[in-house]
């Protein structure tokens, strides 16, 4: 039975077992209507397992759905969809070349014969997005709107879908602070108006701000539903992790010494041959944590990618101990203790169908004690894996299990374990916590301000604000392929970054560009 | 550790399951018997007694299996490293070549020389074969399924069409017979060996039928020693790196190169062995046919031995069988159009099997949690 009038939502006892994994075990979630429910948890603790049940994308193995007090049995999306219920993925689903007009309408046309009737369809559109504040430009291509206009676009689709019951899957991962803001008011209009939001995330600030109640999951299970009120972030984040944890970084004012690392006037393209990184200029010094702030897609991935060999430099210098390194591949750049944790794990930091032991040497492997003679010395790289998966933490069936089965922290851990363990004299981390789990964020972190008080110096690239301002000593704003500003870290703030991430010169005017 | 019990167990899975689908190729196979007015029973106990019924019949089938093991294997090292040698048959037959040439061509070298000369010669001409699509690949990035294709035409054309013109003596399309000092050992000589005689049961190879020769160990110990290149050498783990990830072999700094040339020259040195053996041991001349499209079975022999070079062993063996049992079907009053169908069937239903469990596993990936 539902448990009362006011629950829109009324998931019981429901229990998902993949082969090996129990992804939901007697999950327990009631969600008020016109509430905004933050549904939280680490990596693998069955957030989106459990809403891809109330979606009817799987069938549970156990327990009840009750929707508007009715129990219900859903055998896909449509079903989910006719119920009310609106699903925004964190991948949008939406086709590039059509309007947004044409997208938001799709599948459910209003049609003036065999053609599409663009009127009613722009009116109906229009209307949704003036009653919930969802400004939209119902003419615009998809593929011409920014990250967070699209994210509206799935919005006012589920909105046109007749949804009253919202899921948002870490909708604030891909935007800016503006962005993130906006979101929040569109959520708040939207519950103005009635409507009921679950919002899976990770990020605890964004859960205070935004959530009413609380939902916490662990390892498949539901440990407590909380008012957001009566917690503070520390608490969410122990009943995520189940042992306290350090949110804020703890770290002692840094001791720089002597220029490591630097780039003159680097000129790098992307893939398409457009020019990514103009003429940038930077320096690290040893023992300090020089952080790079700047939407996705500015040219930080073209250049931490230059730097380490892995694409061509135009024009510039990258100089490493005075030495110009700017035409050594990978494998030269390495051999100078450059360590580099990359930006996506699964593309170039692992090769995921190498066990842990075949990974955890990856780029030192033709080294001794790892190969002597070109025969690889399989013995020893399994007591120096077992060494590391002890003291790094790798957790996940051990050094024979495939890298891809392990959860994202933990393969983060493995790529952190391997670069940090050969004494890396400069550090590049780029995106070094992304889609990790609050624990894992937590090592990553300490590892890379140890690395710092051990006189490393450490290039930091994240599009996490919060992480940037916390970790780095001294932050470089990238926008559109230029460093915009450079800052003292202690002398900024998340307002500021953000808009200079954006384009617009900074007000403070900062220490200006070295 | 149950790691080791757990490979264990799946390798058994894996084999079950490739029986399972062989038995469902057979299933299927008594539809088409059914239209010829013989008892599928009758048929396939000739199957399996053509093959296996006596030890002739599992000499000959090792026999049939050791040129499909040896272009398995050639399609087997470079899949691991990402690339697809269509050009088997190519280097098959330049390596065949090369060696029947070699075989007659010097008519007075000592057996001890002339034979080893001739398969490293062999050896050697279809590593450059397969090797030279590797280096196009490697240094300009021409892609090696069309660089391989057009150099099995090119094959075709210097050693069929045109190299045996040079070199034939009678009417028949084959370069002459190669001098005894380069011949491979075939075991139905055995009692004439000075030691191989002395063994047990030795006599069991003296008979006239068994075509099995020396080539068949060869293919074995190419397995072995292709195995412990990609397990065990650090060349091996850096070719396996770019076979699954190029993109992370390059961050680990790894040149994709020195792999894919290397991997080409072996595989089409293991494919020219496959020539080399058909020409020294089996026909003793380069002949107009002889390779049977071993080079494009041995892709299947590749995939059904999931591209391990021991599975590519028992792969070929299975091919191997059809084939050699293939025959006395026929000889049992099924038309030889049903044999080569049935043949199909196993193939099918085994390739269809390595897709069905790509299939599973990409299933229980998307299941999987988050």
């Amino acid at each position: 039975m539902p448990r009362e009038d006011n629950y829109i939502l009324d998931m019981q006892n429901i229990t998902k077992i993949f082969p090996g994994v129990k992804a939901n075990d007697n999950v327990n979630l009631s969600i008020k209507k016109g509430e905004i429910h933050a549904l939280v948890g680490e990596n693998g603790a069955g957030k989106t397992t459990l809403m891809n049940i109330l979606y009817g994308l799987y069938e549970p193995d156990g327990g009840q759905v009750f929707y508007e007090g009715n129990k219900i049995n859903l055998d896909g999306p449509q079903d989910a969809i006719e119920l009310g219920i609106g699903m925004v993925h964190q991948h949008f689903m939406l086709v590039d070349p059509l309007t947004v007009t044409e997208n938001i309408v799709l599948g459910n046309e209003p049609r003036s014969g065999l053609m599409l009737d663009q009127k009613t369809a722009k009116r109906e559109v229009k209307e949704i997005s003036d009653k919930y504040g969802l400004f939209v430009d119902p003419d615009a291509k998809i593929q011409d709107i920014s990250v967070g206009m699209q994210q509206r676009v799935e919005i006012i689709k589920t909105l046109y879908r007749g949804a009253e019951l919202l899921i948002f899957d870490e909708p604030t991962a891909v935007l800016t602070p503006q962005e993130i803001d906006e979101l929040f008011e569109i959520f708040r209009s939207l519950k103005e108006q009635g409507k009921t939001i679950i919002f899976i995330t990770h990020k605890l600030k964004e859960v205070k701000t935004i959530s009413d109640r609380i939902t916490v999951l662990r390892n498949g299970k539901s440990i407590d539903t909380v008012n957001t009120a009566d917690v503070t972030k520390e608490d969410v984040a122990e009943l995520m992790v189940g042992r306290q944890v350090l949110l804020e970084v703890e770290k002692t004012e840094a001791k720089p010494g002597a220029e490591i690392f630097s780039v003159d006037n680097l000129n790098v393209k992307d893939n398409r041959d457009i020019p990514a990184v103009k003429n940038i200029s930077l320096s690290v010094r040893k023992g300090e944590i020089l952080g790079i702030a700047g939407v996705e897609g500015n040219g930080q991935s073209e250049l931490v990618e230059a730097i380490t060999g892995l694409r061509n430099v135009e024009s510039g210098k990258v100089n490493l101990r005075g030495k110009d390194i700017s035409k050594y591949n990978a494998r030269q750049i390495k051999r100078e203790k450059v360590a580099h944790i990359p930006e996506d794990r699964q593309k170039r930091g692992l090769i995921m169908d190498f066990d842990l032991k075949e990974n955890i040497i990856l780029g030192y492997h033709d080294l001794e004690p790892f190969s002597k003679n070109g025969i690889m010395q399989y013995d020893n790289v399994a007591k120096y894996t077992q060494d590391l998966i002890d003291k790094y933490d790798v957790r996940g069936g051990g050094m024979e299990a495939q890298a891809k089965n392990l959860s994202g922290g933990n393969q983060q851990k493995l790529i952190v374990a391997r670069e940090f363990s050969h004494d890396p004299e400069f550090l590049i981390a780029s995106q070094p916590t992304r889609g990790v789990d609050v624990g894992s964020i937590e090592f990553i972190h300490k590892q890379i301000i140890d690395r710092r008080d051990n006189g490393a110096g450490v290039l930091l690239v994240s599009a996490e604000l919060s992480e940037v301002l916390s970790l780095s000593d001294r932050i470089a704003v990238i926008f559109e392929g230029e460093i915009v500003d450079v800052l003292k870290a202690s002398e900024t703030d998340e307002r500021e970054l953000g808009k200079l991430m954006t384009g617009s010169k900074s007000e403070a005017g900062g220490e200006s560009n070295e | 550790m149950n790691n080791y019990s757990d490979k264990i167990k799946s390798i058994l899975t894996d084999l079950g399951l490739s029986l399972l689908s062989i038995v469902v190729a057979l299933i299927v196979g008594t539809l088409f018997i059914f239209l010829t007015d013989k008892s599928p029973l009758d048929a396939y106990s000739a199957l399996y007694i053509g093959a296996f019924g006596n030890f002739s019949a599992i000499a000959n089938t090792l026999w049939r299996s050791t040129p499909l093991i040896l272009t398995g294997l050639a399609v087997a090292l470079p899949f691991r490293a990402g690339l697809f040698n269509i050009g088997a048959e190519g280097q098959l037959l330049m390596g065949g070549f090369t060696a029947g040439v070699v075989g007659f061509y010097f008519t007075s070298l000592p057996a001890f020389i002339h034979l080893p000369f001739a398969i490293i010669a062999g050896m050697f001409v279809g590593g450059l074969w397969g090797g030279l699509p590797g280096f196009l690949k490697a240094k300009m990035d021409v892609h090696e399924v069309i660089a391989t294709i057009m150099l099995n035409h090119i094959a075709i054309a210097l050693t069929i069409n045109y190299g045996i013109n040079i070199f034939r003596d009678t009417g028949r399309p084959a370069t002459p017979r190669i001098m005894d000092s380069a011949a491979m050992f075939n075991f139905k000589n055995i009692m004439d060996h000075p030691f191989l005689s002395k063994l047990p049961f030795a006599e069991l190879f003296a008979h006239p039928a068994i075509r099995l020769h020396i080539n068949f160990f060869l293919a074995l110990a190419a397995a072995v020693v292709l195995w412990y290149l990609l397990f065990k050498t650090t060349l091996g783990y850096e070719m396996r790196a770019v076979g699954f990830n190029p993109d992370g072999a390059e961050y680990g700094g790894i040149n994709a190169s020195k792999g894919i040339i290397t991997a080409m020259f072996i595989s089409g040195a293991v494919a020219g062995l496959a020539g080399v053996g058909e020409v020294l041991g089996t026909h003793f001349s380069f002949m107009q046919g002889m390779d049977a499209g071993y080079g494009f079975t041995g892709i299947a022999v590749a995939l059904i031995g999931q591209t391990h070079p021991i599975g590519v062993i028992l792969g070929g063996i299975l091919f191997g069988a059809l084939a050699q049992g293939g025959l006395e079907m026929q000889f049992s009053g099924i038309p030889s159009e049903i044999v080569m169908l049935i043949q199909a069937l196993v193939i099918f239903f085994v390739a269809a099997l390595q897709v069905f469990k790509v299939y599973l596993a990409k299933r229980k990936a998307k299941g999987g949690v988050e």
